[in-house]
């Protein structure tokens, strides 16, 4: 050795004991990630277009709950209002798609803003404003904590639900079509295999995102801030900014969730902003595993497989989620991805 | 003087009709363990809480280094140099003792908005907690999880934690609190080898460690300092007797 200042003691105790080998979490992350892409590819040259359309669904459900996950699981934040940024990264697809078919400007004044159906540019404002809207909503709820936040959240969310539901100009309640769905630059976006893995491309970026984010320093500060915000503040570090930052970049993957949700069904209504959905991405967050990295995308795929197989059946499926709900909550805390995969361990 | 590292001057703090802190004023020197005891009620917590910052003084001012930090947040103060450790661990428990040492050279370093590069091998962040660790001789412990650990041990968690910081004034609160004889023993050696770097404000109940480790103690009283001077001082006291040490030549 000849830096005297890592001895090969200080070298072993630096690290933590990793555990490279490929183990039963790899292989059950592996299994979940390269069904979702195989499954609907080959539905897709057997000619089942429904198939790969309930994938993309899965898809983007489960990225919604990726964001949504970021700020229950891994910040503590438990937002009972994240249908509002889904609904608004999908009015923003829907309101520049109209304005787009029409020719006509979203506005005029200050500055002329045109519509758009390149989806780059669609993706582009549905970040901003989401990002936006929960750095407004997300200042004046983390001054609360507990229950109170869970009913701001809420209060927001209900808020601009009731704001779309009365607005005529992009269809009130009834909501607003998208005639055709907004493009890409050399990609054919109304090819369905296409936008599903435009949609499994967006999944996969926004887990890598929040895998490699709680690795870094601000992952362990919005970490401590969740285990214990006093230890933070003591150390030298204030929570509240940190948790701001963490509400806004998890709004903004559930708001880019919902702008190519609006794309996959042609359409954007209120329904998308309705506290029913804040519930179901919850919901799926914790069937999955909250915290758990794979737990938004275990959670969406068994969610939807319910709602589609036993949906065909009954009406009353919801009833089986409930049982299925409450045997998650009660024998398996950690979701079907601590079921599946074992529990995880921090360091 | 130039070697007060930290200072109450005159708080006031009163609770509707209890004066919980009544004119407080004490200082901290470089070098020096000072060491704060009263009796239960005697306002010991609030005391705390205004040199902390979770609790705002009604009036007087606390200064660190020359600096008022009155006005300041507790992380604030955390950044200007002081650790403190608390009456009951605060620790995350699912983490390992490295986790919780490592935010406090994090909070040092730079702003914790870095959102790329992993901490679990970043040496700027691993080096200086581990280095906090063997100075309380816990570094074969890090990577085993807080709640793995003997009591003792997450009390000397928390002066790592503390000391991570690079502090100029230590601020520990009851640090012996629920320790057997062998482990309040040895924290009292680790303190004391402690203080030449940083300066301790020492709150304590176990009184054989605090007439050991203090090089000056103030007896709190009902809110107010009764008497302040060296072990020697105090233990002869009449008031500090009656108050505090006993009423058993009554």
């Amino acid at each position: 050795m000849t830096n005297p200042t890592s001895s090969g003691v200080a070298e072993a105790s630096l690290a933590p004991s990793a555990d490279s080998h490929f183990s039963r979490k790899g292989l059950v992350q592996l299994t979940l990630l390269g069904l979702l892409l195989l499954l609907p590819v080959t539905a897709y040259f057997l000619g089942h277009i429904y198939y790969v359309n309930l994938a993309s669904r899965i898809t983007i459900i489960a990225m919604a709950a990726v964001g949504l996950n970021l700020a229950i699981g891994y910040g503590g934040m438990v937002s009972f209002g994240h249908a509002a940024y889904f609904g608004l990264g999908g009015y923003v697809a829907g309101i520049s798609a109209y304005h787009a078919f029409d020719f006509t400007p979203f506005m005029t004044w200050p500055f002329s803003v045109p519509g758009s159906d390149n989806l780059l540019v669609v993706w582009l404002a549905a970040a901003v404003l989401c990002g936006l809207l929960a750095l407004a909503i997300g200042a004046i709820s983390l001054r609360t904590t507990g229950v109170y936040f869970i009913m701001i959240t809420l209060a927001f969310a209900q808020m601009i639900y009731y704001f779309a539901n009365s607005w005529p100009t992009y269809g009130g309640e009834d909501g607003l079509p998208i005639y055709l769905r907004n493009g890409l630059p050399l990609v054919d976006t109304t090819n369905t295999l296409s936008y599903f893995l435009i949609c499994f491309a967006g999944l996969v970026l926004a887990m890598a995102i929040t895998s490699r984010l709680m690795k870094s320093r601000f992952g362990a500060a919005l970490t401590m801030a969740r285990l214990n915000d006093v230890r933070l503040a003591t150390a030298g570090i204030s929570p509240y900014p940190i948790r701001l930052i963490a509400f806004v970049i998890s709004a903004v993957i559930t708001g880019l969730a919902g702008a190519l949700y609006a794309d996959l069904n042609g359409f954007v209504s209120p329904t998308m902003l309705s506290w029913h959905f804040s519930g179901e991405l919850m919901v799926i967050v914790i069937l999955g595993g909250v915290g758990r990295l794979y737990g938004p995308l275990a959670g969406a795929i068994l969610f939807v497989m319910m709602e589609t197989l036993l949906g065909g059946i009954t009406q009353y499926w919801q009833l089986f989620l409930g049982l299925v709900l409450l045997g998650v909550v009660l024998f398996a805390k950690h979701g079907v991805m601590g079921w599946l995969a074992g529990r995880e361990r921090n360091e | 003087m130039s070697d007060v590292v930290l200072s109450l001057h005159q708080l006031h703090k009163r609770f509707g009709a209890l004066q919980a802190t009544n004119d407080v004023s004490l200082e901290l020197h470089q070098g020096e363990i000072h060491a704060l005891i009263g009796p239960n009620g005697a306002g010991k917590s609030t005391l705390i809480g205004q040199i902390a910052g979770n609790i705002r003084p009604d009036e007087g001012s606390v200064f660190l280094a020359g600096t008022d930090i009155t006005r300041m947040s507790i992380a604030q103060r955390a950044r200007l140099g002081l650790g403190r450790s608390f009456q009951v661990s605060s620790l995350a428990e699912p983490l390992s003792v490295m986790r919780n040492v490592m935010m406090g050279v994090q909070a040092l370093q730079s702003h914790s908005f870095r959102f790329w590069k992993p901490v679990a091998r970043d040496k700027e962040l691993l080096e200086p907690a581990y280095e906090a660790l063997e100075r309380m001789q816990l570094s074969h412990r890090a990577w085993t999880p807080v709640s793995e650990l003997s009591h003792g041990e997450r009390r000397q968690v928390e002066v790592a934690c503390a000391l991570a910081l690079k502090p100029r004034a230590l601020l520990l609160d009851e640090p012996m609190a629920g320790l057997g004889p062998e482990g309040s023993a040895k924290l009292t050696e680790l303190l004391e080898a402690l203080k030449a770097e940083v300066p301790i404000l020492l709150i304590e109940h176990d009184m054989e460690a605090v007439f050991r480790l203090a090089d000056r103690i103030s007896v709190l009283v009902s809110g107010s300092v009764i008497a302040q001077g060296d072990s020697h001082a105090i233990k002869q006291d009449p008031r500090v007797r009656e108050a505090y040490l006993g009423n058993d030549d009554a």
